[in-house]
């Protein structure tokens, strides 16, 4: 990581998502470089979680272009420079799945069809359990685990298939603090690792340290793009006036405080008309 | 007694054994991957779309085994189709394709001049009177059934457990969606013959329901209920052949309700088994309170005193009336 800058490995230009023909992310413009950690933020229903979804292909783009390492989303097989931590809800289902059986499937990006697993799936798997202090528990049912122990068993999943680029979608909603302190470990070993990891996070908590950038969502927009902000600053993030010079518009306001509680402002761009 | 051997000895009972035998396998192992996906009643909503696959056979003279599989594939891809663009009612689209199978089915063997006796034998099986065309046919359907649930059980576990991650996974989601939709299809087909289009979903979810009331992991789940779908299905056939010297036992019922019994047996074990477990699972480790020592304790815990002994931190607590009593020195502290 000397580089000066490292190449780009999420490459998102003017992207836009439609859900059921409703325009909710528009002018999304993202370069996410190897090596960096970067939190996307925002309040509920700003689009920050589809945006990662976006930038997983879980939704499609209904207009720009997106690359994963350099290569344009259509043409892209390589998914196991990829790893995906889904929203919370996942590791339990209708039948009884041991924590090494659900960790095990995250080597499915290495595995040919029909073949039994190597003994480097078997290694992989084993030290994805110890990172995120499970590998004590890998017989259990995932169903008999806390909401926070099941959330390490997904990024041990994510972990297992030896990934480049993390996708995590809110990984601390609604987890206890020394579990979230587990998990911003692990983050931590990754990041040093040289992983690059965007995170969806309503609240950094012990996370916070970790952060190269952060991005804030607003409105389906980006509100924000630069350093990591204090979290009682992600709210009024728009009206710092360091980002996004390219828009022209500039905050020098000294009024901000009556927008803390409650936000009157669509993105930037429309913020002016005051 | 020996009756009862000569019976088994006859070629039609060896055919139905073959089947049972084959069915038993089959039916649990796909109906894992139903169950997994919280969609147990599927097998159901199949076997009553193959009713009209049946009826066709009947009313056009082709084999009815053959027109019910692709009926029921038909059915069974229309259901999904359904269930993936996510309507609002899935269930009300889901049980309208039901009764319109159930329906059209009844309607279409009247037309074809057949008794509902004829109907019948599909309905609720006839492993009795199976030919040694449909024995082949079981045995070869059932086998891929088996082959493809056992062979890509990693992908078909992976994308029932969690779809999304699956996807960004690279796995073709739509594929192996499909690709279980038709195996359940194949499967309501096999196990027409012996447990009967009414009472397939007994045999894909009820070994399964049972083998989870004790199992913790997918693999033994998917192992255990195929045997205990076995046990059931040969268990029933050869219970029904005995009984049926004495009164009119039919076989699909038989081997239902056995399945059933089998449930009935391990649930209690499994309300126990986790009872036991979520008791002694270890006490969290926190930064303690006050020292508080009991003050006078004629008791003393040990491995065997009847207390519930958990682990907790580097000690261990004993449950007793509604208190945890931690050794410490020569008394005991309040945990």
């Amino acid at each position: 990581m000397t580089d000066p800058t490292p190449e780009p490995v999420v490459e998102l230009r003017n992207g836009a998502v439609a859900i059921a023909g409703r325009p909710i992310l528009r002018h999304i413009d993202l370069t996410v470089r190897s090596g960096e950690f970067v939190a996307l933020m925002g309040a509920n229903g700003s689009g920050k979680s589809t945006l990662v979804r976006a930038l997983t292909g879980l939704w499609p783009l209904a207009n720009g272009s997106l690359q994963l390492f350099g290569t344009p989303f259509g043409s892209f097989h390589d998914w196991r420079r990829v790893g995906f931590v889904p929203q919370r809800g996942g590791a339990a289902s209708g039948v009884p799945a041991s924590v090494w059986e659900v960790v095990a499937s995250g080597r499915l990006t290495h595995r040919r069809l029909l073949r039994p697993l190597a003994r480097a799936d078997r290694a992989a798997i084993a030290e994805a359990l110890d990172v995120v202090g499970l590998a004590h528990r890998s017989r259990e049912s995932v169903s008999a685990l806390s909401g926070g122990q099941q959330q390490r068993v997904l990024i041990a999943r994510a972990l297992a298939g030896d990934p480049e680029l993390f996708f995590l979608d809110e990984p601390t909603a609604g987890v206890d603090l020394p579990n979230q302190q587990v998990l911003a470990d692990t983050l931590a070993t990754l990041s040093s690792r040289g992983a690059t990891i965007v995170l969806v996070a309503h609240e950094l908590g012990p996370m916070a340290p970790l952060i190269d950038r952060a991005v804030v969502m607003r409105d389906g927009r980006v509100a924000y793009d630069g350093p990591p902000l204090a979290s009682e600053q992600v709210a009024t993030a728009h009206l710092h006036e360091h980002e996004l010079h390219e828009h022209g518009h500039h905050h020098h306001h000294a009024e901000p405080e009556r927008h803390d509680h409650a936000p009157h402002i669509a993105s930037p761009i429309e913020g002016d008309h005051r | 007694m020996s009756d009862y051997l000569d019976l088994l000895g006859l070629p039609f009972m060896q055919r139905a054994i073959l089947a049972a035998v084959f069915t038993g396998l089959a039916a649990p192992a796909i109906g894992t991957y139903l169950v997994q996906r919280r969609m147990a009643l599927m097998g159901d909503g199949i076997g009553h779309v193959a009713v009209t696959g049946v009826a066709i056979g009947l009313l056009t003279g082709a084999s009815p085994t053959w027109t019910a599989v692709l009926v029921a594939i038909a059915g069974a891809i229309a259901i999904e189709v359904i269930r993936e663009r996510g309507h609002a009612n899935g269930d009300v689209a889901l049980a309208l394709l039901f009764y319109g199978g159930l329906a059209g089915g009844v309607l279409i063997t009247g037309l074809a001049n057949e008794s509902g006796g004829r109907l019948n034998t599909y309905l609720f099986g006839s492993i009795t009177t199976i030919s040694v065309d449909d024995v082949l046919a079981v045995m070869v359907l059932a086998a891929v059934v088996v082959a493809i649930c056992v062979g890509l059980a990693p992908q078909l576990f992976a994308v029932a457990q969690d779809q999304e991650f699956a996807r960004v996974a690279g796995l073709n989601v739509r594929f192996y969606n499909l690709l279980v939709a038709v195996l359940a299809a194949v499967s309501v087909t096999v196990a027409m013959r012996t447990v009967g289009l009414l009472l397939v979903s007994a045999l894909m979810v009820v070994p399964v329901a049972t083998s989870q009331q004790l199992t913790r992991s997918f693999r033994t789940t998917l192992t255990a209920a195929m045997l205990l779908g076995t046990l059931a299905s040969v268990g029933g056939l050869l219970l029904s052949a005995y009984l049926s010297a004495h009164a009119r036992v039919a076989p699909g019922p038989t081997i239902v309700l056995l399945a059933l019994a089998g449930f009935a047996l391990a649930w209690p074990a499994g309300v126990l088994l986790r009872r036991r477990r979520r008791l002694r699972q270890p006490f969290p480790v926190v930064a303690s309170a006050a020292h508080q020592t009991i003050d006078v304790h004629p008791h003393e815990h040990g491995d065997d005193c009847g207390h519930v002994a958990v682990p907790h931190g580097d000690h261990v607590d004993y449950v007793h009336d509604g208190h945890r009593h931690a050794a410490h020195g020569r008394h005991y502290d309040e945990h």
